[in-house]
């Protein structure tokens, strides 16, 4: 129906996001007689992701016309960003965005160019910023989670490691099962997405392809690939910072540096 | 085995300042083989921050630290601990069985306990059937024995016990010290426990070290310094 109203495809984009955003709008007041008060965050959280996906897309648009060099600047930039906010939620572990940086590069940056020299990611502007954009993306939340849970495991038995630690131990061996734990945690919910995919959820990127009008086998094989690459960038990502940090939470003199404050001796 | 007049271990103006705030001032004091030192003071004194500093647990700020003779940084972190075993206030045993947290230390060095040596320890410190039991089904007492033997299996030279009976029931807590008294005097230890029990110290101890606001108020034989108050 709107198609008829809206001939050309920004006219029709602008229209559908208008109903989509009102939609969201009338939940909210819908959600307000059960005494939900979420206007202001909703209105707020709308505007912000209209602006941002637009911007979004405008810089895609500029960026096809650009030569492939500046695509490895974008994905270097991408990969600045996500260890900055990557980071952030680990800020008591002694180089954290450190940690995550080489994390990062060398777990999901190196995947990236592995899989481009190969050919599973075609070398285009098209096909190498968004692919590669959401390879990052996913290993900048695993790390987080991985960062996240060891910090937490390790605050909760200092008691274990410094026990460890006063037999001799070596600090690595005193964080194994924390390291262990930390690792899948991170992967669990990229593992999730492996494990439903087609049955719970229609990933975006496959939808998009048969909106755009491909073979819907060739774009449910294709977001298989996605999410497979996903699943290895950000497993080799959270390995490789998981294997940096246990280093960075002991000092040259094997004394554990990250603790709570409560757990402060007397 | 080294010479007499060596202490067993020194602390030369040993300080420990953390976050900003002192918390260990200027402790220098000789402990000599064979002694049983009790650390006495109040609470939050400092006592067991500055037994935690005598193993390298936490780095000094300032002074020094020599163990039998030698600057312990002379020694890396996990050779000195080898030698210089110490049980917590709370027994912190690792997820398995018995037999694995004893022979945790020595596999640190690649030893590996035989059963012998695990039945031997374990007769030590009375878990005589104790061997694969998990250290989940343990009573507080019991896995604070087995944190002694797990300490012990390293063989060390010298104990440091912060406060190893305080999580402990009236009974079990003189059973355990009567314990530590024994292994004690039998491997010929040179120990330092810390204890916020006069009455333990004066029953374990042959001289203490009074700690006031992490400075060293008093050091010397066990009935002067608790009769110095």
């Amino acid at each position: 129906m709107l198609s008829r109203i809206f001939t050309t495809p920004r006219a029709l984009g602008a229209a559908q996001a208008a109903i989509a955003a009102a939609s969201a709008i009338l939940l909210i007041l819908l959600a307000r007689t059960r005494k939900i008060r979420l206007i202001k965050e909703t209105l707020v959280a709308l505007l912000r992701g209209c602006l941002q996906v637009v911007a979004v897309g405008s810089v895609v648009l500029l960026l096809l016309e650009q030569p492939m060099w500046t695509a490895i600047i974008v994905l270097m930039t991408m990969i600045g960003a996500a260890t900055t906010i990557g980071a952030r939620r680990s800020k008591d572990i002694p180089g954290a965005f450190w940690v995550t940086l080489q994390g990062i590069a060398l777990g999901a940056g190196s995947f990236i160019v592995v899989m481009t020299l190969i050919g599973v990611i075609e070398w285009e502007m098209s096909s190498l910023v968004p692919v590669g954009s959401m390879l990052i993306a996913n290993a900048m939340n695993t790390v987080a989670l991985s960062l996240d849970r060891f910090g937490s495991d390790v605050k909760a038995h200092v008691g274990e490691i410094e026990a460890a630690l006063a037999l001799g131990a070596e600090p690595k061996e005193t964080v194994r099962p924390y390291v262990q734990a930390a690792t899948e945690a991170g992967l669990i919910p990229r593992l999730n997405s492996l494990r439903s995919l087609g049955i719970v959820w229609i990933p975006g990127l496959m939808a998009g392809m048969i909106l755009a009008g491909d073979d819907p086998v060739y774009a449910a094989i294709y977001q298989f690939v996605v999410i497979a690459m996903i699943f290895a960038a950000s497993g080799l990502t959270t390995i490789v910072s998981m294997l940096l940090v246990r280093s960075r939470i002991f000092s040259p003199a094997m004394q554990l540096l990250l603790r709570s404050r409560e757990g402060e001796q007397e | 085995m080294q010479e007499r007049d060596v202490p067993f271990l020194e602390t030369k103006h040993l300080s420990w300042k953390t976050n900003g705030v002192t918390i260990i001032k200027d402790i220098s004091v000789r402990i000599e083989q064979e002694s049983i030192v009790a650390i006495i003071g109040p609470s939050g004194a400092g006592k067991s921050s500055f037994l935690r500093l005598l193993n390298r647990l936490s780095e000094p700020t300032a002074g020094q630290v020599c163990f039998q003779g030698r600057d312990y940084r002379e020694l890396s972190p996990r050779t000195l601990r080898q030698r210089l075993g110490m049980v917590m206030q709370l027994p912190h045993l690792f997820p398995g069985t018995v037999t694995y947290n004893l022979r945790f230390g020595p596999r640190q060095f690649g030893k590996e306990l035989s059963s012998a040596d695990i039945q031997k320890l374990l007769a030590e410190v009375g878990l005589k059937d104790y061997a694969n039991r998990d250290v989940s089904s343990l009573s507080v007492g019991e896995a604070q024995r087995v944190s002694l033997a797990r300490t012990l299996a390293n063989s060390p030279h010298g104990l440091l016990l912060d406060e190893p009976t305080s999580a402990l029931d009236e009974d079990t807590e003189r059973e355990v010290e009567a314990l530590i008294c024994r292994i004690i005097a039998e491997e010929r230890l040179t120990c330092l426990i810390v204890t916020h029990d006069t009455a333990q110290a004066r029953r374990m101890a042959d001289h203490a070290i009074r700690i006031v606001d992490g400075a060293k108020a008093d050091f010397g034989p066990i009935e002067e310094v608790l009769d110095a108050k």
